[in-house]
């Protein structure tokens, strides 16, 4: 029997929300954050709409110190350090201080380094001026940058992880400290993701056919997870940070609890079985969720939301299918399951951590996000579990314990299972 | 150009790297830029190229390694502006 692991602070830069309140606002209220990014017409992109946060580097003066901050151009660690210090300070932690924290670590992950910073880096080399970039180029490029600079800022000496597993990397990195504390090896660890699509990045996925290409001139209407028109994903940027530690630290400093991580499960499928490089084995997920359940110590009937991988492509409905399995629950039977993807788009490695904080505020809020776009829903889900299990408004109601899963490309799995503290 | 007026310029060029304001505005030709300004050791680099850009010089790695103090530093600046005058 391990320790029991706690919620204590949450931190966003989501597209629809740069901050708590207005993040909470836009899920109650089914706000999208997507937008037409004129470059992207310039490009002759199929998809010109992106989740873009209102965020720039301006924003963190009293984030990190000034001289920091100044030749900081990495946009995905600036909303890393955004949110991970909100939650920080949510937490009822000083952002400021000397001391060494031996006990907190940081898992904190992303897709890619910041490649605005990779091409001004390979422009400068190829132009034979590799002498001006400087001293700050390095820090920004590796993948590690973001938790340099979060676990430089704060004193955290615990594990410091940069984790990288696509799609699945912020569920990943929740689960992973989740573990270390579990385990006694951390009293408390600042976790979450972040990412930052810009054109290149998004132009590989345009290319691969998997975006929303049919909607361009209506964005909000863009990104249609299980909806019989979804036409693929629409990328996003953002961060999410969630600060977790030991029951006992936590009631020990008299810390808000908003919630526990009851258990928590990452897997790979082995690209086996149906799993390949883009799509998830179905025996993988199922496998992952249900050890995530076993983790808990609960049952599939214990659960009473989802909030799905969900991205809006063909992979929506083969996903439910594998909840219905991995819960052993289907048709009315079956619980809510919403898609944050819906209101902000894919925001890759910034999906799971992201949505955990969503998934924290619906159990503290006691309700259950609408499922914007979801006007026709695909009939093989119905199906399966039923239209009222896919709320298209927002639900007030009685949430106790909320699975929360993302599948990523290499069919890597992460399963969490968050609930009420008691 | 004097080296009162290199001391008053290389003030701007420091700022973005110290915290420490009220020292930068009260440096003299002794001050050192790692121990008395907290600048990061990493930065000098940083601060070589901003001189260089500043006063259109280029500043070669020998004379770069002496510019870790103020004295050293106009030093530096006033003989490349002279070479390349």
């Amino acid at each position: 029997m391990g320790k029991r692991v706690v919620i204590t602070g949450i931190g966003v830069i989501s597209p629809n929300g740069s901050n708590i309140p207005d993040f909470l606002h836009s899920l109650q209220h089914g706000v999208s954050g997507i937008k037409f990014i004129p470059q992207y017409e310039e490009f002759h992109f199929n998809c010109q709409v992106a989740g873009s946060p209102n965020f720039n580097l301006e924003m963190l003066h009293g984030y990190i110190s000034e001289t920091s901050l100044y030749g900081l151009k990495g946009k995905g660690i600036g909303f890393g350090i955004k949110a991970a210090l909100d939650a920080w300070t949510d937490a009822g932690n000083e952002i400021a201080g000397q001391e060494t924290l031996w006990d907190t670590g940081c898992v904190f992950g992303s897709s890619v380094a910041d490649t605005d910073v990779i091409k001004n880096a390979i422009s400068k080399v190829d132009a034979k001026e590799s002498k001006k970039l400087g001293s700050r180029v390095v820090e920004q490029i590796m993948n590690s940058g973001v938790t340099a600079y979060i676990s430089g800022r704060l004193g955290l000496a615990n594990k410091v992880i940069s984790n990288s597993s696509a799609c699945a990397t912020g569920t990943q990195a929740i689960v992973m400290g989740y573990e270390y504390i579990k385990h006694g090896m951390a009293k408390r660890m600042l976790v979450g993701s972040s990412e930052f699509v810009d054109a290149y990045v998004f132009g590989a996925f345009d290319s691969m056919r998997v975006l929303s290409r049919k909607f361009n001139d209506q964005p909000e209407k863009a990104s249609r997870p299980m909806s019989m028109t979804a036409g693929g994903f629409i990328p996003g940027s953002g961060a999410g940070a969630l600060v977790i530690e030991e029951l006992d630290y936590a009631l020990a400093r008299g810390a808000k609890i908003y919630g526990e991580i009851l258990g928590g499960n990452h897997n790979s499928g082995g690209q086996r079985s149906g799993g390949t490089m883009t799509a998830p084995s179905g025996p993988g997920v199922i496998r992952c969720i249900q050890d995530a359940l076993a983790d808990a110590n609960i049952s599939g009937n214990d659960v009473d939301l989802i909030s799905g991988h969900l991205t809006a492509t063909v992979a929506d409905k083969f996903e439910v299918e594998n909840w219905t399995k991995a819960l052993g629950r289907k048709g009315e039977d079956f619980p809510q399951i919403n898609s944050l993807k819906s209101m902000i788009g894919h925001c890759l490695s910034a999906a799971g951590s992201i949505e955990t904080v969503a998934s924290v505020l619906q159990l503290e809020h006691q309700f259950v996000h609408p499922n914007i776009n979801l006007e026709d829903p695909n009939p093989e889900i119905i199906d399966l579990i039923s239209k009222k299990n896919l709320p298209v408004s927002m639900v007030s109601r009685e949430v106790n314990v909320i699975a929360k899963a993302n599948f990523g490309f290499g069919d890597i799995n992460a399963c969490l299972i968050i609930a009420k503290y008691r | 150009m004097d080296r009162q007026t290199v001391l008053t310029e290389l003030k701007r060029v420091l700022a973005p790297y110290t915290e420490d304001k009220e020292k930068l505005n009260n440096i003299t030709e002794d001050t050192d830029l790692l121990r008395d300004l907290q600048i990061n050791s990493a930065n000098l680099v940083d601060i070589i190229i901003d001189a260089e850009s500043q006063y259109n010089i280029e500043i070669d790695n020998d004379s770069a390694e002496k510019m870790t103090n103020v004295g050293n530093s106009i030093d530096v600046i006033l003989s490349k502006i002279n070479q390349s005058a």
